[in-house]
């Protein structure tokens, strides 16, 4: 419970910063730090358990059926990883609050680092693989807005978006891999596939997986070739490149190798893949990070340099690399978010930071130049300093690596690696702040609010500290190194004199190469010059372009607009589809014993055939067509009466009474005729596909309705009653065996007709508006509102309710129920705008239709609520018999309250969609209509009568 | 010649008709489409339970059988909202021909009428 507080209070943090920006830059870089410091006081709360040897874990099921649990767990590994990321994100928060002036919106930038945070703590915490890929593609999304966040800047947006394209693809990949990982060790629990190490090694499986798990942590790692997105990433605001791009998010992906080191480490594949790739990073790196005149990306590429070190050491597979590479990780931490830090105070302080326009620093400004310098000379591997002691043992391990039947390839190219390294920090260092003091900076450098400064100081402590007394770091380091390797480790000790081994000799000729390499700059210069030097970033935009062109290719041939070429697509994809599968089935027909045919039923089979084709010819006459199709719906609720289904007869009926309504109105204001269309090939081509698709579907309904079957259905029928407390079955499968279900449909519903009444409720403006005001309705009864009709619909309509009341009551054990009483209902209301008109209808409605969509809605989600009361699961009905007098026996079944919120929902959505097509009609001009005594037609609603008038008197 | 074969030719007819006037190039011939299209869907699913006659899922200690009630719940719900769904096409049809003048489904159909050019005239 404790660790999944950890990992959430950032992400709690991140909802404040841009509220409490209200309260000052202090308050919210003070309340952004409270929730750092309060998950690190939390986590360091747990560490005397991990130095016990204990692995403290927590977890709940998630979704179960795929193996996501919501579970974490803490090993040293985790600790270690966790420890860096809130420690130092910190001390990254005390130094934004001073970097960042008040031109730039700090509530956002700390919401975004908090969110980034939480996600990197998620990675080093998680025990289930699955979900630890949700965390990390949050932080490739967190890193895209930090790298964007001076959005005004091209660049920024730039590396923001390839920071996203290269770590994101790498995700993907990485979700693959992980999805195989699990596959093979057949759980998604970290935990267990640690302990499968064996398992996943021998399976065939095991090639791909690694390939692609290695794709998503080289690419966040910024390995070679997908190094190049790092450096523009430094597009940036410091303190984010200081974070992300030195001490956490590019680490993810050494984390990540060393996380599953025990499964995926120690195979030859293994070797033969991290190693060179880490080996050639960060030989790539260091060269390119020499030549570098801005500080920040001569930072980025030796951070890219740092990284390919870690990975190699992985790559070795041995225990002992493992420590060293554990042990690294901490020192480049400690050097590398200080010297980025350094720089930013630079940047902040002489408003450059091209390493041209700078020198002399040390004497304008003391106190960074001292530890900026502290932390160069570590990042070189001097002696007394960390970095010296991590590269040293690097060099050890790798001075007995034998690659591809060579002992001095490893030892000598890893040598040089750490020359370059030389090389670029001294260039650093001499360049930016030894040398004569200049007169041209493009502002007067001085040192720093001490806030600002003190962040680098705490850094550069360990540097010292470690560096001196390497014991100090020694028990960090065992537990770290154990959880990586999943068990014991040789013995070891951290050490500055380990008597004179191959590696002492190898770091001194590394430090004497890299002062004479930085001495003989200019002609190392040249030589880059005269070599071909691919630009990353052309390459990558090009292959950006050609991919959107491709796309763009494609969507203009795709999308063309018309609806007629969408459909016939879709269709004849459909029917492509199950033509294939047509032919490799069996057709006959099935044993079932027929049910004999009788005249009525050949009768309707006429009539619908009859009808169709009909609609089909004559469909010009939309009237017609709307009539025939009536005729259709009629036989087709007639056949669900015969063939025992009452109560989709009734619902049937119903609907179609409202959908004819519908179309009526609809058919007012549109044409009233279809031009003839052109072409006989297209009507041939549809036709075909039409007559295919039919003969399809009545072959697989014929094929069905010959067979025998066994359905799920005698437990609803047995459980009808006794569980459902209704004898209707239908009924109380919509209610309550599905009433899940039918809660999401009539939430569809309401949620159609509200869409209905956003797109009416706005058309009497603009060009809708003008063309309602100039159409003519050229024939209208010349009775528009006939007595004889008034009355009867407003003597029906009490008479109407009370049956609807009656059906609804009912439904439970009868033919019945909300959907068809909210039917009814609306007929009624409906027959009222018919006869008396949409003015006088509407002035007498007192419930508005959108107020019964929410309410039923609302009703039905509180009746479903409800069980949860009686510890039962959503939607479980109850029931109970009421005895009242007079009335007597009553039975009551809380299904009723989830039908009454149907029952409204329906009644709601339909009058809104029928009075909202009436409404619009009333702003079409219409010929004076007779005075009659019953006719209640009133100026058109709105408001706006005087305009209409004006306008009709301008056009007449 | 059977009932089981009245249904299924009726289904594929209307699928047929359905489907040969979802693909025409107005929207009123395209709603006609979707309607009928709807009454051979809700045929379809409710056939997957078989033909019986008086039989109704309505529990009764007379009763000895009943037809499959679970394909009539899911077509009950289907008749309503493929309503709903009518309603919105109806609608999106209606105020595309109110905003455009043209009843086409095509975007190239999207052409002007000469309201303009009656406007014009009216505000004169």
């Amino acid at each position: 419970m404790k660790l999944a507080l950890i990992t959430l209070l950032p992400f709690l943090g991140a909802v404040f910063p841009v509220f409490s920006i209200r309260y000052g830059r202090n308050a919210c870089a003070a309340l952004a730090g409270a929730f750092t410091l309060a998950a690190l006081v939390l986590l360091l709360g747990e560490a005397p358990a991990v130095y016990r040897g204990e692995v403290p874990a927590w977890g709940v099921d998630w979704l179960a059926p795929v193996g996501l649990r919501f579970s974490f767990f803490l090993d040293g590994l985790g600790l270690f990883f966790a420890t860096l990321i809130l420690g130092i994100g910190l001390l990254i928060i005390l130094y934004a609050r001073f970097y960042l002036d008040s031109r730039n919106p700090m509530g956002v930038f700390y919401t975004y680092l908090l969110l980034f945070q939480g996600a990197m703590v998620g990675i080093a915490l998680s025990n289930n693989v699955l979900m630890m890929l949700v965390f990390w593609e949050l932080t490739s999304l967190s890193s895209f807005l930090l790298i964007g966040y001076w959005r005004h800047l091209p660049e920024a947006r730039q590396g923001a978006r390839m920071a996203l394209a290269v770590t994101g693809g790498g995700g993907l990949c990485l979700i693959a891999g992980m999805l195989l990982l699990g596959h093979i060790a057949g759980s998604y629990e970290l935990g267990e596939i640690l302990a499968r190490g064996e398992v996943v090694k021998a399976s065939p499986l095991y090639a791909p997986a690694l390939v692609l798990i290695l794709l998503g942590a080289f690419t966040k790692s910024a390995q070679f070739p997908f190094h190049f997105w790092l450096p523009h990433a430094m597009a940036a605001p410091t303190p984010v490149s200081a974070y992300l791009h030195s001490a956490t998010m590019v680490k993810a992906g050494v984390f990540l190798l060393a996380r599953l080191w025990p499964v995926l480490a120690g195979t030859d594949m293994w070797f033969m893949v991290v190693t060179p790739a880490g080996l050639v990073t960060m030989l790539v790196g260091a060269w390119i990070a020499i030549f570098k005149d801005d500080l920040k990306a001569l930072l980025a590429f030796s951070t890219v340099s740092h990284l390919g070190l870690m990975v190699m050491l992985l790559g070795f597979g041995t225990h002992m690399a493992a420590v060293a590479c554990a042990f690294h990780i901490l020192n480049h931490a400690t050097f590398k978010a200080p010297l980025f830090m350094s720089a930013g105070i630079v940047d902040h302080e002489a408003h450059t930071r091209d390493i041209r326009r700078l020198g002399g620093l040390v004497t304008l400004m003391p106190i960074t130049a001292t530890l900026a310098l502290i932390a160069a000379a570590s990042m070189a591997g001097i002696p007394l300093l960390n970095g010296f002691l991590s590269k040293e043992m690097m060099l050890e391990e790798a001075s007995h690596t034998v690659f591809a039947g060579t002992t001095w390839l490893v030892p000598v190219l890893a040598t040089l690696g750490a020359l370059l390294s030389v090389a670029y920090s001294a260039r650093f260092a001499v360049r930016t702040f030894l040398g004569p003091v200049r007169h041209d900076y493009p502002h007067h450098p001085h040192d720093p609010p001490f806030g600002m400064w003190l962040p680098v100081a705490v850094l550069v402590v360990p540097v010292i500290a470690i560096g001196i007394l390497p014991m100090l770091a020694e028990p960090v380091i065992t537990r770290t190194a154990m959880a990586i390797v999943g068990g014991p480790l040789p013995e070891f000790h951290l050490a500055l004199w380990h008597g004179l081994t191959p590696a002492l000799f190898m770091s001194l000729v590394a430090i004497a190469g890299g002062a004479a390499l930085f001495a003989a700059f200019d002609p190392a210069d040249r030589l880059r010059r005269s070599l071909p030097r691919p630009e990353a970033k052309r390459l990558f935009d090009s292959v950006i372009d050609a991919l959107v062109a491709v796309c763009r290719r494609f969507i203009d041939a795709s999308h063309t607009g018309s609806l007629q070429a969408y459909a016939g697509a879709t269709i004849a994809a459909v029917v492509t589809v199950g033509l294939v599968a047509f032919f490799d089935a069996p057709h006959a027909a099935g044993e079932r014993t027929p049910m004999p045919v009788n005249a009525t039923a050949i009768l309707a089979w006429i009539l619908v055939l009859g009808a169709t084709l009909a609609v089909i010819t004559c469909h010009a006459n939309r009237l017609l067509a709307l009539v025939l199709t009536s005729v259709i719906g009629l036989v087709v609720s007639l056949s669900f009466l015969t063939l025992s289904a009452p109560d989709l007869a009734l619902t049937q009926i119903s609907v179609e009474v409202v959908t004819t309504i519908l179309l009526l109105l609809a058919l007012n204001l549109l044409p009233k005729q279809t031009a003839p269309e052109k072409g006989l090939g297209i009507h041939l081509r549809d036709g075909a596909v039409a007559i295919v698709a039919g003969l399809g579907i009545a072959g697989i309904a014929y094929a069905v309705m010959t067979r025998d079957f066994s359905t799920i259905s005698d437990f609803h029928i047995a459980q009808s009653k006794p569980g459902g407390g209704g004898t209707n079955v239908v009924n109380v499968t919509l209610v309550d065996f599905r009433g899940y279900d039918t809660f999401g449909e009539i939430i569809v519903l309401g949620i159609a007709a509200l869409t209905i009444f956003a797109l009416l409720d706005n058309a009497l403006r603009g060009a809708a508006a003008r063309r309602l005001d100039a159409m003519r309705q050229g024939e209208e009864a010349k009775d528009a509102h006939p007595l004889i009709l008034v009355v009867a619909t407003r003597v029906l309509l009490p008479l109407a309710l009370t049956v609807a009341v009656y059906i609804f009551l009912r439904g439970h054990n009868q033919p019945g129920g909300g959907f068809i009483a909210g039917l009814i209902v609306s007929i009624a209301f409906i027959m009222q705008y018919i006869a008396s008109g949409y003015a006088f209808a509407a002035e007498r409605a007192r419930v508005n239709a959108q107020a019964l969509i929410g309410a039923g809605v609302i009703i039905a989600g509180l009746t479903g609520i409800g069980s949860w009361f009686f510890d039962a699961p959503f939607l479980t009905s109850t029931f109970g018999h009421l005895h009242l007098p007079v009335i007597g026996d009553v039975e009551l079944a809380s299904a009723m309250g989830f039908d009454t919120g149907v029952f409204l929902t329906v009644i709601g959505a339909v009058m809104l969609s029928l009075s909202q097509i009436a409404r619009v009609e009333q702003r079409a001009e219409r010929e004076p209509v007779p005075e009659g005594p019953m006719d209640n037609r009133p100026q058109p609603v709105g408001g706006d009568a005087p305009a209409l008038t004006a306008t009709q008197g301008a056009a007449k | 010649m059977s009932m089981e074969f009245l249904l299924a030719s009726a289904i594929g007819a209307l699928t047929a008709g359905g489907i040969y006037m979802t693909l025409r190039a107005r929207t009123f011939p395209v709603i006609i489409g979707l309607a009928l299209l709807s009454y051979a869907v809700n045929l379809f699913l409710f056939s997957m339970g078989r033909l019986t006659i008086d039989k109704p899922p309505i529990i009764d200690p007379s009763a000895t059988d009943y037809t499959d009630p679970l394909p009539q719940a899911l077509v009950l719900t289907a008749i309503v909202i493929s309503f709903g769904m009518t309603a919105l096409i109806v609608v999106l049809a209606l105020r595309s021909f109110l905003e455009t003048g043209s009843d086409g489904v095509a975007m190239d159909d999207v052409g002007e009428d000469g309201l303009e050019a009656r406007d014009g005239k009216a505000r004169q």
